[in-house]
């Protein structure tokens, strides 16, 4: 079952086409990782599919609600879809758990005990339980960025985006993060993550994207993809990446 | 200029001690002292209410008038640049007079001269607090509001949870001067009969004929209340800084 389908997408900044009549299918609990050079068009990519950028061309339509201003579909798509952003955008003012419960009090009319119910749990998912009461600037970057995947779930959406979650991160947190997503890799949710972590994608991934020009150049399983890539752009870029 | 200063305080200290000055009138030793004193000092109360009434009516203005000014749409915004260069081009003499004498003839609503002066104080502050307002809400990054829609907040609660407590603890020391000016401001109230702290002191002019050692008083007056604002200012920003570190 096909739970966001883009039907020839272009979105433009100003006389700049950051997407570039793009389709894309995904089936509902698949895994599709989106890489590409900087300034390709990723981030454009899926921030169109929750309408952080509204696209102006093509047809996109997320668990059958075609997009537009209509705020009554904004409200039910931002419902089904979550996003974790490369910078955490955490509430600096709030503590963990009010980070967590406010969308789930205000949004959802969960009680205040059922709230912290579920945002206990989601913690102990990415593993931080113990950190609930300290503010965002006290953890690590890791932490951090674990507390925004667990705000994220706590609004329980069918579809995740990752919009480069360890980029931010030292390279001692980056695993830390990527395991907690491996884990929900396996648990159905549908997840689209940008990133140019190889080994996760080799290990998570259903499908790979590679974009370049506000284009997808090239889409396939990750074991097809990494052994024969068909273009020429997609192959550099691939051994860029790796002999990083 | 120093050696000019220095004559200038030494002048004032001499003719200080001389019969020139009659510091009697606010001597607190003596009886007459006494009770001058405690008269000009009943006139904070007045002060003090009608400036924190103020700021309070300017807060909420401030933001209501800031927050178009934040719009996509042009018309909120034009509506928002209408209101704060109109509002804050007149001068609050003038205001005042408009509203204590003006606005019953205008509308016949007739206000007291506490609540007049409370309403232009209010109006003209409200111009600066939706500048102060939209500067500080402007600062907060993009992400916190993408964050807020991501969970799907609406407009309201986005701006009630995320963005105001933010932006209310950056515009802090901004606020305080604006409560500073205000009490200051509010001094120009006394032209249409208001009993506070100016209007004490001139009352008390007009019997005693001391003008240099009341006003001189008066200004001490000043500086206590707004050094008393400026350190309870100081101690908010503290305890909101500590509550989030
Ligand atoms: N808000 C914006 N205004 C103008 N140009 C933008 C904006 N956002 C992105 N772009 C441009 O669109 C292109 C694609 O950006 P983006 O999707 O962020 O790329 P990526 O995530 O692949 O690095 C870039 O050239 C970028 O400069
Ligand atoms: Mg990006």
């Amino acid at each position: 079952m096909t739970i966001i389908s883009m039907r020839n997408v272009s979105k433009f900044f100003g006389d700049f086409q950051a997407l570039k009549d793009v389709s894309l299918d995904v089936a509902a609990g698949e895994r599709v990782v989106v890489c590409g050079p900087s300034g390709s068009g990723k981030s454009t990519l899926i921030r169109c599919i929750n309408r952080l950028e509204a696209h102006e061309a093509g047809e996109i339509v997320v668990d059958g609600t075609t997009l537009t201003d209509a705020p009554a579909d904004l409200d039910k798509i931002r419902g089904t879809v979550g996003m974790v952003f490369q910078q955490f955008n955490l509430f600096p003012h709030l503590t963990v758990m009010e980070n967590l419960c406010l969308g789930p009090r205000r949004v959802l009319g969960l009680t205040d005990a059922e709230a912290r119910a579920r945002a206990m749990s989601h913690l102990e998912r990415v593993q931080i339980p113990d950190q609930a009461d300290k503010f965002p600037r006290q953890l690590s970057g890791g932490q951090q960025q674990r507390v925004a995947i667990a705000r994220s779930l706590c609004m329980e959406p069918r579809i995740l985006l990752f919009d480069e979650p360890t980029s931010a991160l030292d390279p001692e947190m980056i695993a830390e993060v990527l395991d907690v997503m491996t884990e929900l890799a396996s648990t159905g949710i549908t997840m689209i993550v940008v990133t140019h972590e190889m080994g996760f994608a080799r290990r998570v991934a259903d499908r790979m994207v590679f974009m370049d020009n506000g284009e997808i150049v090239e889409i396939g399983a990750p074991e097809d993809v990494f052994t024969a890539p068909k273009s020429k752009r997609f192959a550099t870029f691939i051994k860029q990446i790796l002999n990083h | 200029m120093k050696r000019f200063l220095i004559l200038a305080s030494a002048f004032l200290l001499l003719s200080g001690c001389s019969n020139n000055w009659g510091w009697y009138v606010v001597d607190p030793t003596t009886n007459t002292g006494w009770v001058n004193l405690k008269f000009m000092a009943s006139g904070a109360y007045y002060t003090i209410i009608m400036s924190l009434t103020a700021i309070l009516i300017s807060v909420v203005v401030g933001l209501l008038v800031a927050l178009p000014g934040l719009s996509t749409k042009r018309g909120w915004r034009m509506f928002n640049r209408t209101y704060v260069e109109i509002v804050r081009a007149v001068p609050i003499l003038v205001l005042i007079l408009w509203v204590y004498y003006g606005l019953p003839a205008l509308s016949g609503i007739t206000l007291n001269v506490f609540w007049a002066g409370v309403l232009a104080l209010a109006l003209s502050d409200s111009a600066f607090q939706a500048e102060i307002f939209r500067a500080g809400i402007q600062s907060i990054a993009r992400g916190q509001y993408e964050a807020a829609q991501s969970i799907s907040l609406n407009y309201r609660d986005t701006m009630r949870y995320v963005i105001l407590p933010q932006a209310i603890r950056r515009i802090l020391p901004a606020l305080g001067n604006q409560l500073v000016y205000m009490m200051k401001m509010s001094s120009l109230v006394s032209v249409i009969g208001l009993q506070e702290l100016t209007r004490k002191a001139n009352e008390l002019v007009v019997s005693e004929y001391r003008p240099l050692e009341i006003y001189t008083v008066l200004v001490l007056e000043y500086l206590v209340l707004i050094l008393i604002v400026s350190a309870g200012v100081r101690w908010l920003e503290r305890r909101l800084k500590a509550s989030d570190t």
